[in-house]
């Protein structure tokens, strides 16, 4: 009964949609109020509906209702309810539920704060919003139905694949959602913008709380799930270049170099269609990342059941979405007014260096991923690009960029004075030639390459302190001046300083766990240990546990420093039961400055057991980076500009006049 | 000029769209390995036989007839499904198949045989897999055609099915037969 | 679950796989006893993909082919080959599919030049337009004293001049 209420919300929900992409938009071309009116109160409706069809599939999962077939192909009686509840979202029927919720939820925010957007523009953004749910619900009505129904009902159901009974990855697909969708704002806005005709200042203000929101969930969503991988594939990595990762990577750099154009839009009017453009190509990433996910045309860890009409269905509507907003866009933005001026060497012309590398990236890591199905198709044959292309070519491109990013802060907007502020940096370069040096000779036997990518790490650190501490007048002035500018410093500036910061950081670990990692394999009988990163590992004994829906061979480790025993380690090697996989769960002990990473491998039928002991340097930088990097955009989502916006009660006066 | 630089996104994206129509087709398997193997000499072998009554399996002494080499195992469903294929070709073909086991026990592979007949010439083992790694065997069933020159002319990966036997199988045996 | 297994089934036509599922690479007993050899056979084998996993490099996967091939590499080494002679060894028998780091022929001259080449005309655009901005006249700037009335108008409060 709850389920086809659900489904019923669903379809309502379909409606309500395809009002909201309709009467509003007729209503801003022809400057009718009420029908502009339309969209606030549909938004809410939509969402509302939404919910209830979220609700009721979360209900049946958490009931386990196995006459859904939904249900029972991805749940089991004996599954901890967490699990039950993540399952929802850990298939294909259930995760476009969660998009589309997610593409409700912007909307509806969108409608309730967007209070200072001009009512053509808003009707306009959440018109094609709306568009764009509409679609989604037609694929999930029609071809992706979560509620079906199994008549009879199976007793018990088919379980969720055990790699995804993890809390990680319980969180990581609405936040990665919250991201990928999020985009799908921006992109609205982007239209909308065309379809007006119009993009000023005003409109990079209004976008920005947006891309914000979108790129700190997409930063945070893909760091938990790279450290899912991590702690739970039981290698020590924590990127492949699988193509689902690169589809989730491609909008994450789209965005961020969006971001950073947002910003000369606002601020100098200038590149106004580069961002409109970049806004749409974004968001294309994101509907070109759920393509490859849900299509079956390349192959993955990651995908979902692959169908390849589900896939035309989703390519369909990226045709219509992308092709429409492009060709919109080939039609509008030679129109639009050029902006500001700016010379080359600038704060302006550093972000335009920023973005041409970070597209060239973005471009370069699409032509890996997808280039053994350009040559398919043409049938040149067979190739396969593996991490060693991109760790060949991707690597190159951020060399300047990182370089860049110390500088472009300190650059004034319009005309920047190269000189003095590298005259400022000295000190960061400095520290980063004595970093680089120190760690080419302390570990002269790793790979060159480490001590560039730490070096660069401190170059950032460093500048970004710089340009703070000068922001601050520390040491400039006195101390009581240097307290009030810290405490009515902007908190976008604040949140600028820490996600460089923590970029800072993230890459001092993803240096340090590439060049330095030591992986170390043995047969051990219990006593016998293995010395790794100046522990030793024993090995005490190896015991059988029953899990809820598993049992497990758990190993007790004793990890040695000297003589001194300093923890105990169990990583566990698990059987479940329904679905017959095995999987590896690792023993990881965090010392700050490095991960002790342990997994347990097979009996070799003697009494003695395959024992995997990685040592894994400044690992836990990693995460700690990029926590400070979502930190820094929630920051930067607080600030009070954000929130005012631009008119104010005289500006809007004035427009009323200017008509 | 400029206008052209507008359009210049919808034209890139449009050539990547037909690529990903392309990438939808249902013939299409993007796990599939193509033999590298084609047209090349088959590689040279010489296996012990299941039986230990026959010679060893040279495959110098192969040379001058069209065959098919056909890796199995009797662990793998797909080739109890295309094995009665098999014993059809071998029969109404006249066709010499050579079958190479993979990864088995000599005793789990003479039950199979006797359960279900014997549709090889000769059966050889391949205890270190190294036969089946020259020929690029990446799974089973696979089987080989191989011409009068001993070169490998075509390839299959899975179980025969009465279709690719129809359309590709025959047709390549009678070219070859002239 | 189950209609995910069958179509990935129907999708390798019948090729029986051999477990997919991560749990470890290298096993002790395969090991090489030279450890300089050893690192080198590990490189090796994270340039070489597994062909029956999901993109997987045969030191990632406990696949049995993946295993099979770890050992071909370990006696190519032993037997003298060079990094490069025990990867086209792979690659003969298996094709260009095997490699994880493409080989730079002409079919794949736009996946190794297409970064460089995207970079150079991006760059070209963008030299060209911020060129274009330094020289159109465009709207005037604000002078400072424009900047801050506007500033009070709007209730943005007085601001730093390089506010982000």
């Amino acid at each position: 009964m709850i389920v086809e209420l659900g489904h019923y919300a669903l379809v309502l929900a379909l409606l309500v949609a395809l009002v909201q992409a309709s009467v509003p938009l007729v209503g801003a071309a022809r400057r009718e109020p009420a029908w502009m009116g339309v969209a606030v109160p549909a938004s809410l409706l939509l969402l509302a509906l939404i919910l209830v069809a979220f609700l009721a599939l979360m209900r049946a999962y958490i009931v386990s209702d196995f006459s859904v077939a939904n249900v029972a192909d991805n749940s089991h009686v004996l599954k901890p309810l967490l699990y039950k509840i993540a399952g929802v979202w850990g298939n294909h029927e259930g995760s476009l539920v969660l998009w589309v919720l997610m593409l409700a939820v912007f909307g509806a925010a969108v409608a309730l704060f967007g209070r200072n957007l001009p009512a053509t523009l808003k009707a306009r953004v959440l018109s094609v919003q709306a568009m764009i749910a509409s679609g989604f619900l037609l694929f999930t009505l029609f071809a992706s139905n979560p509620f079906a129904r199994f008549d009879p009902a199976p007793a018990a159901g088919s379980d969720l694949n055990p790699l995804l009974q993890d809390p990680g990855l319980a969180f990581h697909p609405p936040l990665l959602y919250l991201g990928y969708v999020g985009f799908s704002m921006t992109f609205s806005f982007a239209v909308a913008a065309l379809i007006e005709g119009r993009i000023d200042a005003a409109w990079a203000r209004w976008v920005r709380p947006w891309t914000l929101a979108a790129w700190t969930a997409l930063t945070a969503g893909i760091g938990l799930g790279s450290w899912w991988a991590y702690y739970e594939l039981g290698w020590g990595g924590w990127w492949y270049w699988d193509p689902v990762e690169n589809a989730s990577f491609m909008p994450w750099l789209l965005g961020t170099a969006l971001l950073h154009s947002a910003l000369v839009a606002e601020k100098r009017d200038a590149l106004k269609s580069w961002t409109v453009l970049l806004a749409i190509l974004t968001f294309a990433m994101s509907l070109i990342g759920t393509f490859l996910v849900r299509s079956g045309i390349l192959t993955s860890v990651h995908a979902f059941a692959t169908d390849p009409t589900r896939g035309l269905f989703i390519l369909l509507l990226l045709v219509i979405a992308i092709g429409g907003a492009l060709a919109l866009y080939a039609w509008r933005a030679p129109a639009l007014s050029a902006g500001g001026v700016f010379r080359p060497v600038s704060r302006e012309g550093a972000l335009l260096l920023n973005n041409l590398l970070l597209v060239t990236a973005a471009a370069t890591v699409f032509l890996g991923t997808f280039y053994p199905l350009f040559l398919d198709a043409l049938g040149l044959g067979t190739v396969s690009v593996g991490p060693p292309y991109y760790i060949a070519t991707f690597v190159p491109l951020m060399l300047p960029l990182l370089l860049a990013m110390g500088v472009g802060p300190l650059l004034a907007w319009k005309r920047g004075d190269l000189a003095g502020a590298l005259s400022r940096l000295v000190i960061a370069g400095v520290c980063a030639l004595i970093a680089g040096i120190a760690v080419w000779w302390w570990k002269s036997d790793g790979p060159f390459m480490a001590g560039i990518g730490i070096a660069l790490a401190v170059w950032i650190a460093g500048a970004t302190l710089v340009e703070f501490v000068g922001r601050i007048g520390l040491g400039r002035l006195a101390p009581r001046d240097t307290l009030m500018r810290l405490v009515r410093l902007p908190r976008g500036t604040f949140g600028m300083t820490l996600a460089h910061l923590g970029m800072a950081i993230a890459i001092v670990g993803m240096t340090g766990s590439s060049a330095w990692k030591e992986e170390h394999i043995a047969i051990l009988e219990p006593g016998g240990s293995i010395a790794a990163g100046g522990y030793e590992y024993r090995l005490d004994a190896v015991t059988r546990v029953e899990g809820p829906n598993y049992w497990a061979y758990r190993a007790q480790i004793s990890l040695l420093d000297g003589d001194e025993v300093v923890a105990l380690m169990t990583p566990e090697k698990r059987f479940y039961r329904v679905q017959r996989m095995p999987t590896t769960e690792a023993a990881i002990r965090t010392t700050g400055l490095a991960d002790l990473y342990a997994v347990l491998g097979d009996p070799n039928g003697e009494g003695g057991w395959t024992v995997r002991i990685y040592h894994e340097p400044l690992v836990p930088w990693i995460w700690g980076g990029l926590m400070i990097m979502v930190a820094g955009g929630l920051v930067s989502l607080t600030d009070r500009r954000l929130r005012v916006g631009a008119p104010s009660p005289v500006r809007r006066r004035v427009a009323g006049e200017a008509g | 000029m400029r206008r052209l630089l507008y359009i210049l996104p919808l034209a890139l994206f449009g050539v990547i769209a037909a690529y990903f129509v392309a990438g939808l087709d249902p013939e299409r398997d993007p796990s599939a390995v193509p033999s590298a193997l084609i047209d090349r000499p088959a590689p040279s072998f010489t296996l012990d036989p299941l039986d230990p009554a026959m010679p060893v399996l040279a495959s110098d002494d192969l040379r001058g007839k069209i065959m098919l080499v056909n890796f199995f195992a009797s662990w793998c469903l797909p080739c109890r499904a295309e094995h009665p294929l098999l014993q059809r070709l071998a029969q109404e073909q006249n066709l010499p198949i050579y079958g190479i086991v993979y990864k088995d026990e000599p005793d789990a592979i003479r039950r199979w045989l006797d359960d279900l007949g014997n549709p090889y010439a000769m059966v050889a083992l391949d205890p270190d897999s190294r036969t089946a790694i020259d020929f690029g065997v990446y799974g089973v069933p696979e089987t080989y055609v191989i011409d009068r020159e001993g070169r490998i002319r075509f390839r299959f990966a899975g179980p025969l099915d009465p279709v690719t036997i129809e359309t590709t199988l025959l047709p390549l045996l009678a070219e070859l037969r002239e | 679950m189950i209609r995910i297994l069958a179509l990935l089934l129907c999708l390798i036509a019948g090729v029986c796989l051999v477990a997919i599922v991560p749990a470890f690479a290298v096993e002790p007993a395969e090991m090489l006893d030279d450890p300089a050899l050893e690192a080198r056979a590990r490189e090796i084998g994270r340039e070489l993909r597994c062909l029956v996993c999901q993109n997987e490099s045969i030191e990632d996967s406990n696949a049995d082919l993946a295993r099979d091939l770890r050992l071909v590499v370990r006696e190519r080494l032993l037997a003298g080959d060079s990094d490069q002679q025990v990867l086209d060894y792979v690659a003969t028998r298996y094709g260009d599919f095997v490699l994880l780091q493409p080989p730079v022929k002409p079919a794949t001259w736009a996946l190794w030049f297409g970064p460089a080449s995207i970079l150079l005309v991006g760059g070209a655009v963008a030299f060209f337009y911020a060129r274009s901005r330094r020289a159109a006249p465009g709207i005037l700037p604000l002078s400072d004293e424009e900047q801050r009335r506007l500033a009070t108008l709007t209730g943005d409060g007085p601001r730093e001049k390089s506010d982000p």
